[in-house]
C-alpha cells in the first residue's frame, strides 16, 4: 500500500453505534502492517523535537526506525529503557500536546502516530512475551513506594532496575492507581493493558502489598525506623473529589465521578456477575469538562443512559482531550455548554429529580488568560435527570502528609517536592505526581516517578 | 489473603470472626472500621473493628447476614481466607485523646443497639482496661437478638439489657431504659456514645437532647473505598458536608441530619432486597429492625 507522507495510516476504531453498546477498547490499535507503514512517515531527525515533548524522553526515532525494519522486539527494550507503561501512556497520553506536537511531520500534514505507533510496540511486546530485563543484582538497599499509580509504579520500575528492593504499598485492592479506577475500560483495558504493565514491574523484582492505608496501618515513619526502609517515595495521587457546594447536592443519585468510576472500572459494577452495584440512571447530567467527566459520561451512556455534559464555558475551553470530546459527540453524549448548575432538585424520597441551570456567557480574560464565564441573568432552565454526577477536579487527600513529622505542604494541600529530584522537606523522603502537581497527566506522573528515581539513586549512594 | 482463625455463631444470623490481619491488628483503636472485600468478583464491606489482639494478630468482626454479600461470608469457615481486609479505616474514638482527668470525672453511658453492640464493645473494654467505669445499655427486639451481653458485662460497670417485646431484661426500647435510669433511678450522665441503627441513633439524640446530655454516634452510611476518595459517605453534621470514612465515623449525634442519612442509606435498596428482609423480619423492618421509633 503506498502510503501519504502527509496524512497518517487510520487507526481502527469500533463503530459509534455498536461501542455505545458496550465497554470494550474503542480504538482497536495498529496490525503490524499498518505500524511499519506508518513508521516509514517518520524522517528519523538527528536533533529530533518530538523527545523534548515526551515527559520522559523516550528515544522516539530509534524505537520507530526499529518498528520501521519490523524489529519490534528490539523497538520495545529502547522503550522499555524510558517507559515502564508504554501499553498505557500510548493509549491516554494527551500526544497532541506533548510528542506529536513537536513533530516535523505536522508542519505541513499530520504528525506522525508516535502515541499508536509506542501502544502497537507494547501490545505487540505483551503478545509476544517479550518482558523489560531485570537488574543483574542486588544492592542492598530498601526503597518503598507509596501508591501504585503511574508514578508509583515508575519510580519503582526504575528503582528496581538500578538494582534497589523496592515495595509499593497501595490501599486498594488492586494496583495501578487511576489506570485501573480512573480510566474506563473502553479506554484502557484491565486485565489486558493495565495489570500486564503491572506485571511487568513485578518481573523486576518489585513487591506490591495492597490493602495497606498509610498514614492508617503504618506510617512513612515507621516504615522508615521499624521496618528498614532507606528512603521513601510519595505517589498517593489526588484522589479527594470536590463538590459544589450547591443544595441537594447530598440527594440519592448525585456521585462525584470519582465514586462512579470506582464503582464501574474497579468494581466492575456494569458485569452482572460482580457483586457491586451502580446506579445507571435513564437521564444523566455530567457537570465538568475535563477527560474524567468524559469518562463519566461515556460509561453513563453505556449503562444505558441519555448523558448530558454540563460545562459553564464553551466548546474551545474544555479541558478534555480532543480526541475524548469526538469519541463522546459520536457516540451521541450531548453537550450543554455554557451552562451552569445551581441546585439539584429532589423529590420526597430524597433522590434527584433535576438540576436547575442557568446559561452562561464569556466575559474577560482572568488571570489565567481564560475568559471568565459569567451568568445570564434570568436564564434559569431545569433539566430532567435522575443522576448528577460531580467531575469538577480532584485534590490530595491530605492523609499521608498529616501523619508524616516533619513533610510539608502548600496551601492546596500538595507535598513540596523539588521538581528536578522529588525532595521533599524530609530527609529520606521523595514524591512525586499528582501528590505534588494536583490532578495533571499519566505522563507528568511518570516523568515525576523518574525524577524522583534518580533523586532517591542519588541520595542512597552518597549516604 | 486474610485467615479466619475463628468463627462463632452469636445470634439470629449474627456472627463473630477473628481474623489474622497483622498491619490492622498493630495499628487499630477503638471506633474504627475495616473493609472487607471476601473475593475478586465481591463488593468491598465497612465493618466495625469489634475486638483485637495485638499479640494474636487478630481482628475481631461481627456481622449480620442479610444482605446478598453477608449471607455469602457467613458460609465462610474457620481456616478459609478473605481475599481482602484493610484498615484500620477512620478515627479513633475521642475519648481515647481526651485528658485522663477530665475523662476520670465523666459519667458515661455506652447504648448499644442490636449488631451496634459489636462496636460498643472495644469503647467499653478500653475504657474498662484504662481505669474508667461506665455503664451500657444493650437493647434489642427480643431476647434472640440480643448479643455480647455476658461479654460486656466483664468490662462495664453495669449493664442493662432491654427488650421491646419483655423477652429478655428490661421491656421497651433503650430510649425506655434511658429515662428509667435517668428518672427513676437517679442516674447521672455526662456522655452518650449511642451506636446502633440509624433510626435508633435518631431517637436516642432527640432524647438525649431533651436531657441535655452531650452524645457521640458512629455512622454508617454506603462506602466504597473508605479513605475519602469518592465521597459516597457522605452526610451532614452541623450544616457541613463530611465524609464518614475519614471525618467519622464517630459524630456528634446532635448535629447530624439523621433523615438524609437514612434516605441515603435506600440508594441500592433493590426491591429484593427488600423481599429478603421482609421474609426474615416481618413489618418491623421499615423502622430499622428494632421498633423503637413506633412509640
Amino acid at each position: 500500500m503506498a502510503v501519504d507522507v502527509l496524512k497518517r495510516v487510520p487507526v481502527r476504531e469500533q463503530d459509534p453505534k455498536v461501542r455505545a453498546k458496550n465497554f470494550e477498547e474503542v480504538c482497536l490499535g495498529y496490525n503490524k502492517e499498518e505500524a511499519v507503514d506508518e513508521a516509514t512517515r517518520c524522517l528519523g531527525c538527528k536533533n529530533a523535537k518530538c523527545v523534548t515533548g515526551c515527559p520522559v524522553s523516550i528515544d522516539i526515532p530509534s524505537f520507530i526506525s526499529k518498528v520501521k525494519e519490523g524489529n519490534i522486539e528490539e523497538a520495545y527494550h529502547i522503550i522499555s529503557e524510558y517507559s515502564a507503561l508504554p501499553a498505557v501512556c500510548g493509549r491516554v497520553c494527551p500526544q497532541e500536546s506533548q510528542c506529536e506536537s513537536k513533530c516535523i511531520r505536522g508542519i505541513k500534514g499530520e504528525a506522525v502516530s508516535i502515541g499508536k505507533l509506542e501502544r502497537f510496540v507494547a501490545d505487540w511486546a505483551r503478545e509476544n512475551s517479550i518482558k523489560p530485563k531485570k537488574a543483574e543484582s542486588l544492592n542492598g538497599k530498601k526503597v518503598a513506594v507509596i501508591g501504585s499509580g503511574p508514578a508509583g509504579l515508575t519510580c519503582a520500575g526504575d528503582l528496581a532496575k538500578a538494582g534497589y528492593d523496592v515495595t509499593i504499598f497501595e490501599a486498594l485492592h488492586e494496583a495501578g492507581g487511576v489506570l485501573s479506577y480512573g480510566i474506563p475500560e473502553f479506554r484502557l483495558p484491565k486485565q489486558t493493558v493495565v495489570a500486564s504493565e503491572v506485571e511487568n514491574v513485578k518481573a523486576l523484582g518489585v513487591k506490591i502489598e495492597t490493602n495497606v492505608v498509610i498514614g492508617k496501618s503504618t506510617t512513612i515513619d515507621e516504615l522508615l525506623t521499624e521496618e528498614g526502609f532507606d528512603a521513601v517515595f510519595v505517589g498517593s495521587g489526588a484522589g479527594l473529589p470536590k463538590f459544589m457546594g450547591i443544595p441537594g447536592e447530598n440527594a440519592n443519585g448525585v456521585f462525584s465521578a470519582n465514586e462512579y468510576l470506582t464503582r464501574s472500572n474497579l468494581m466492575k459494577a456494569f458485569k452482572d456477575d460482580y457483586a457491586t452495584p451502580i446506579a445507571g440512571g435513564k437521564k444523566v447530567a455530567v457537570v465538568g469538562g475535563g477527560n474524567v467527566a468524559m469518562d463519566a459520561a461515556r460509561t453513563a451512556l453505556r449503562l444505558g443512559a441519555e448523558v448530558h455534559i454540563v460545562y459553564r464555558r464553551s466548546e474551545a475551553e474544555l479541558p478534555a482531550r480532543v480526541e475524548e470530546v469526538h469519541h463522546a459527540k459520536e457516540e451521541g453524549i450531548i453537550f450543554d455548554l455554557l451552562t451552569n448548575p445551581k441546585q439539584i432538585l429532589v423529590d420526597d424520597n430524597g433522590w434527584v429529580k433535576g438540576i436547575e441551570v442557568v446559561k452562561m456567557e464569556l466575559g474577560e480574560p482572568d488571570a489565567s488568560g481564560r475568559r471568565r464565564p459569567v451568568e445570564v441573568a434570568g436564564s434559569e432552565y431545569v433539566i430532567d435527570v435522575d443522576t448528577v454526577i460531580m467531575s469538577l477536579g480532584t485534590s490530595p487527600n491530605p492523609l499521608i502528609s498529616s501523619t508524616t513529622e516533619g513533610l510539608e505542604v502548600n496551601k492546596w494541600k500538595c507535598i513540596i517536592a523539588d521538581e528536578e529530584n522529588g525532595k521533599t522537606t524530609k530527609e529520606g523522603v521523595y514524591a512525586g505526581g499528582d501528590a505534588v502537581t494536583g490532578a495533571a497527566t499519566v505522563i507528568l506522573a511518570m516523568g515525576a516517578g523518574k525524577a524522583a528515581a534518580k533523586g532517591i539513586d542519588e541520595f542512597l549512594q552518597n549516604k | 489473603m486474610f485467615k479466619i482463625v475463628k468463627k462463632q455463631y452469636l445470634a439470629n444470623n449474627i456472627y463473630l470472626m477473628d481474623i489474622l490481619a497483622p498491619r490492622v491488628a498493630k495499628s487499630c483503636y477503638p471506633g474504627q472500621f475495616v473493609i472487607v472485600k471476601m473475593d475478586e468478583k465481591g463488593e468491598r464491606i465497612p465493618l466495625t473493628i469489634c475486638d483485637y489482639d495485638r499479640e494474636k494478630q487478630t481482628v475481631t468482626i461481627v456481622f449480620q447476614a442479610v444482605g446478598a454479600s453477608t449471607k455469602i461470608m457467613a458460609t465462610y469457615e474457620e481456616g478459609d481466607s478473605f481475599r481482602d481486609f484493610v484498615g484500620p479505616l477512620g478515627c479513633r474514638s475521642e475519648l481515647i485523646d481526651e485528658d485522663p482527668e477530665e475523662l476520670k470525672k465523666k459519667n458515661i453511658l455506652f447504648v448499644a443497639g442490636g449488631v451496634g453492640t459489636a462496636p460498643v464493645y472495644p469503647q467499653v473494654k478500653w475504657m474498662k482496661e484504662n481505669g474508667y467505669d461506665v455503664d451500657c445499655i444493650i437493647g434489642a427486639r427480643s431476647k434472640e437478638l440480643i448479643i455480647l451481653d455476658k461479654e460486656m458485662e466483664q468490662w462495664a460497670k453495669n449493664v442493662y439489657v432491654c427488650t421491646d417485646d419483655g423477652t429478655y431484661g428490661f421491656k421497651g426500647n433503650v430510649n425506655d431504659q434511658i429515662k428509667d435510669l435517668v428518672n427513676n433511678q437517679g442516674k447521672k450522665y455526662d456522655l452518650v456514645v449511642a451506636i446502633g441503627p440509624v433510626i435508633m441513633m435518631k431517637f436516642v439524640c432527640l432524647l438525649t437532647k431533651e436531657l441535655n446530655i452531650p452524645t457521640i454516634v458512629s455512622m454508617n452510611p454506603i462506602m466504597v473505598d473508605g479513605t475519602g476518595m469518592c465521597g459516597a459517605c457522605r452526610l451532614t453534621v452541623g450544616g457541613e458536608v463530611k465524609f464518614a470514612c475519614v471525618d467519622g465515623p464517630e459524630f456528634d449525634g446532635h448535629l447530624v441530619n439523621f433523615d438524609e442519612a437514612m434516605k441515603r442509606q435506600q440508594m441500592y435498596k433493590t426491591e429484593e432486597g427488600r423481599a429478603v428482609l421482609q421474609a426474615q423480619e416481618g413489618a418491623t423492618h421499615k423502622n430499622g429492625g428494632c421498633g423503637c421509633s413506633d412509640k
